[in-house]
């Protein structure tokens, strides 16, 4: 008996086998938490990286300063005619407000060693001249006065103020120099130079590749939301048409077989096929123009179709059959039944399907590539319906633009422009959240 | 009159119907509904679709045709002799359309009557001038034949178009005035309205099929067209990918092809590991409350648009390891790498494959649990050995349906992987995918009918027919398998 000790397993004490299959458990166990954390670390990388990238592009350094307009340079002949002003080029207002601002120094006696006149005048935006151009002629009885006049300050300042641009990366860069960082802190210590919330990126137009800082996402936004609007307009009265065939009328038999089939099969067909469908079909078949808000609407109705389709059909099927006999049962047709009675307590959750469709719709950008939507769009497109047919830019396609420019400085405005894309997500994502807590009924 | 006007006012006609129809249908039985076969509403609704339907679909097929049958004939006028070397008839057709325009501007400004338009002739008047005036720019010089033919298409085009207007809302009224003289208590408006709505719903869902066999038509005719210019043995087996401008490009599929399945193996291999471990810890070992806070947020991983993830590869990923991976190894200095897209596309994939993995694992019934857990096994045996061969061709499914993704995905290898076609089997360095040259070859400036542009149809559709045969393959694994427990 005693012999046998050895042998004997004991209940209270796990043996060799017992521990083996225990910590074969807690390593199973480990590798789920790491998936896990993987997972959840990945997110949190990923928006953390797009946020600090992209949260400095929502301020910009601005100039603010007093400027004199001497009408003796900007209105030679004197007599306040708009077409002779028009002769003064955004050059000769360039030269003009580079003294303005090597004036405005002296006043304040801040010293410009080591700079020269043209660095001076390079510490503004390119856009700057214009900007005052086009002030001038809208208002000629502004000449003689003293406005005060805002401007951007150039990229490369805005970047050295927002720790993108150093003085080491400066003395290489033959946009720039040490000596003009060292003249902007002084500027700013004397509050000539301001960083503050910069609206012009949220509503102003995209600039040229040279004029990081007034690039601006106001042509996206407005081209992205002319292409929601059309999606709207014909993915979900087109999707809940189907949908309600397919649920509640159609028959089993080979033509429904081949449009279900159809339509699992679209839900998967990668969205790049989809541009080239809007090419060769809307644009080089029926001659529709290119990178427009109706062509991109086009395509990515016939992307969202099927997500479309499959929510609403989730949500009818989701309507009891009690409630289409109750509507039979007292005399109403099939039409009338579906029409009067499950299409309204479906509701929700169709708008929910189509909501979470038209996300991913804002977001897409592979086929807008493909039907002309890089394009460099500085015109706003007009009001709707004419607006539909000018060219457009979008959201998402404006940061692919803005990630193959060479200046870091765009970087920061793609980022910026994710942030904003983002955040339209989120709300639409929000609405429909809540559209599903308040108005689903489970039966 | 525009399009837009006369659908307007083909709608208002309709309208109009409605109200009337439903009046009438009133009036004729003295306000007594009972004695009606439907309600009155149906009945305005009859002369309502009476008055719209044919008219709208008359405009919508004429808009169609007119196009190509005034394209024909004007294109009859231009003497063969006249197309220079270096143009053809397309690029000719296109400055008579610019000329037609221009000349419809230069009427709606007033600075030419009618009259002195058809007496113009190009070879005494500077056209080119008088149009540049109004905003419409020419290449060119104008001749004789081409002003004549752009005056012709100017003609047809205002004549098509007033034709129009007239045969629409002739039939518009036509419509209503006979629906409204069917009206009757015995006339089954109910039925017809529902007719109607019904056929509408068929056409709607139809938009599936006809959305399919508009890719199918235009991927295949274009393709079609690159492989008359370009052979095709060339395109399947040729290991070189070198598109010129001036012709005589090498357009071999071999290193696309390769960038693509590599790209998509390291998105597989990140993405399925990680996805299905965590779908196993979900679904088996989480509690509710770890479950209901990390479900969502992984799901959220699946509702950021791909540019987002396109924009992370670019700027941190793909720096992050060329410096602290390819630059110390000696492996390579390019911070857009195969290992750069495919890392991120994993991260993509993660809830893509973890949501699919769920439905699997939990498709498995509960008894089969039980029963392995009477047994004495532990948690992770059970999975290993109960739950995942039982779910194995799930599974599968989900993988082959997550590598039909990521051989679709476009945005992370446009801005991660590269631009480079290269056959190497270095994770480092740039290589590029069948996506990435679609969009590089169709974003260009180069002549539609090149094969350099003709080329990016002929990859879409390799890229079409293998991810539709992916997914039919892993639908059908699935729902094999979904049939099994049923």
């Amino acid at each position: 008996m005693s012999a046998d000790a050895a042998t004997t397993i004991s209940l209270l004490k796990p043996d060799s086998r017992t521990r083996r299959r225990n910590a074969a458990e807690a390593r199973f166990r480990s590798y789920g938490i790491a998936a896990i954390v993987i997972s959840v670390f990945a997110l949190v990388f990923l928006l953390s990286s797009v946020l600090t990238n992209g949260l400095s592009a929502f301020t910009q350094t601005f100039l603010v300063m007093d400027v004199t307009l001497d009408a003796a340079v900007l209105d030679k002949s004197g007599n306040r005619d708009i077409e002779e002003m028009k002769k003064v080029t955004t050059i000769g207002y360039g030269t003009f407000l580079q003294k303005a601002v090597i004036a405005e120094l002296e006043a304040k006696g801040i010293s410009t060693e080591g700079v020269s006149a043209a660095e001076v005048g390079g510490l503004l935006s390119k856009e700057a001249s214009g900007q005052l151009r086009d002030k001038v002629l809208a208002d000629p009885g502004l000449l003689g006065k003293t406005i005060r006049f805002e401007t951007y300050a150039t990229g490369r300042v805005d970047g050295y103020f927002k720790g993108r641009v150093t003085m080491e990366s400066a003395a290489l860069d033959k946009n720039t120099s040490p000596e003009q960082l060292e003249l902007a802190d002084r500027m700013r210590a004397a509050g000539l130079l301001t960083v503050s919330f910069n609206p012009g990126f949220l509503f102003g137009p995209d600039a040229s590749e040279l004029r990081p800082e007034s690039a601006g996402l106001g042509i996206a936004i407005l081209g992205s939301a002319y292409m929601m609007i059309l999606v709207l307009v014909m993915a979900l009265p087109i999707g809940v048409a189907a949908s309600i065939y397919l649920e509640e009328f159609a028959a089993r038999n080979r033509f429904t077989d081949i449009i279900e089939v159809n339509i699992a099969n679209l839900a998967a067909v990668p969205s790049i096929v989809f541009g080239i469908l809007g090419l060769a079909l809307f644009i080089n078949f029926v001659g529709l123009p290119q990178s427009t808000p109706v062509v991109g609407a086009l395509v990515l109705t016939l992307m969202t179709l099927p997500t479309i389709i499959i929510a609403t059909r989730a949500s009818l099927k989701s309507v009891p059959p009690s409630i289409r006999e109750a509507a039979l049962g007292v005399g109403a047709s099939k039409m009338q039944t579906v029409f009067h009675h499950v299409l309204p307590l479906a509701m929700p959750g169709i708008l929910t399907g189509t909501i979470i469709g038209m996300a991913q719709a804002l977001g897409e950008t592979a086929p807008l590539l493909l039907i002309g939507m890089v394009a460099f769009v500085r015109d706003y497109p007009a009001a709707p319906p004419e607006g539909f047919f000018d060219p457009a830019a979008a959201l998402p396609v404006q940061v692919y633009n803005w990630t193959q420019r060479a200046d870091p400085a765009f970087v920061e405005r793609a980022s910026g422009a994710i942030i904003v894309l983002l955040v339209f997500l989120l709300i639409m994502n929000i609405i429909a959240i809540v559209l599903r807590r308040r108005f689903e009924r489970r039966w | 009159m525009n399009a837009g006007l006369l659908a307007l006012l083909v709608v208002v006609i309709a309208a109009a119907g409605f109200i009337l129809g439903r009046r009438r249908s009133l009036a004729i039985v003295d306000g007594e509904i009972i004695r009606l076969h439907s309600l009155p509403g149906y009945y305005g609704q009859s002369v309502f679709l009476f008055a719209a339907a044919p008219a709208l679909l008359v405009m919508l097929v004429w808009m169609l045709a007119q196009p190509a049958i005034i394209d024909s004939r004007v294109s009859a006028l231009i003497p063969i002799e006249s197309i220079e070397e270096g143009s053809s008839l397309g690029l000719i057709m296109s400055d008579v359309r610019r000329i037609a325009d221009g000349l419809d501007i230069v009427v709606a400004q007033g600075r030419l009557s009618e009259d002195q338009v058809q007496n113009m002739r190009a070879d005494l008047t500077d056209v080119r001038d008088r149009l540049a005036d109004v905003g419409v720019a020419l290449g060119s010089n104008v001749k004789q034949a081409v002003f004549v033919a752009a005056k012709e298409y100017r003609q047809l085009t205002g004549f098509a178009r007033l034709a129009m207007s007239v045969v629409v809302l002739v039939l518009a009224l036509a419509g209503a005035v006979f629906a409204y003289a069917k009206i009757s208590p015995d006339y089954r408006a109910r039925n017809v309205s529902e007719t109607a709505i019904k056929s509408l719903l068929i056409l709607s869902s139809t938009v599936a099929i006809l959305t399919t066999v508009g890719i199918v038509l235009s991927l295949v005719f274009e393709t079609v067209e690159f492989f008359r210019l370009y052979p095709a043995q060339d395109f399947f087996l040729s290991a070189v990918w070198n598109p010129q401008f001036r012709g005589g490009s090498d357009l071999g599929i071999l290193p696309l092809l390769w960038g693509t399945l590599f790209v998509s193996f390291i998105a597989l291999a990140f993405a399925v590991p990680i996805g299905m471990m965590a779908a196993i810890y979900l679904a088996e070992y989480a509690t509710p409350a770890v479950r209901s806070v990390v479900k969502p947020a992984i799901e959220v991983l699946a509702g950021i648009p791909t540019i987002v993830y396109g924009l992370f590869a670019l700027i941190t990923v793909g720096p992050l390891l060329r410096d602290y991976l390819a630059q110390p190894l000696g492996l390579g200095s390019s911070s857009s790498s195969v290992l750069t897209a495919g890392l991120v596309m994993g991260i993509m994939l993660i809830p893509f494959v973890s949501s699919l993995s769920d439905d699997v694992i939990n498709a498995v019934p509960q008894a089969m649990r039980d029963g392995s857990y009477g047994l004495g096994a532990t948690r992770s045996e059970t999975v290993r050995q109960v739950i995942l061969p039982a779910a194995l061709p799930g599974i599968v499914g989900a993988i082959l349906l997550a590598a039909s993704r990521a051989i679709g995905e476009t945005m992370i290898v446009v801005m991660g992987a590269g631009a480079a076609a290269k056959l190497s089997l270095n994770p480092f360095e740039a290589m590029t995918t069948i996506t990435v040259k679609i969009v590089s070859q169709l974003t260009g400036d180069t002549e539609f009918a090149s094969p350099e542009t003709l080329v990016a149809f002929a990859l879409g559709l390799s890229l079409f027919i293998v991810t539709l045969g992916l997914n039919i393959i892993a639908l059908y694994v699935v729902r094999k398998y979904r049939e099994q427990y049923e």
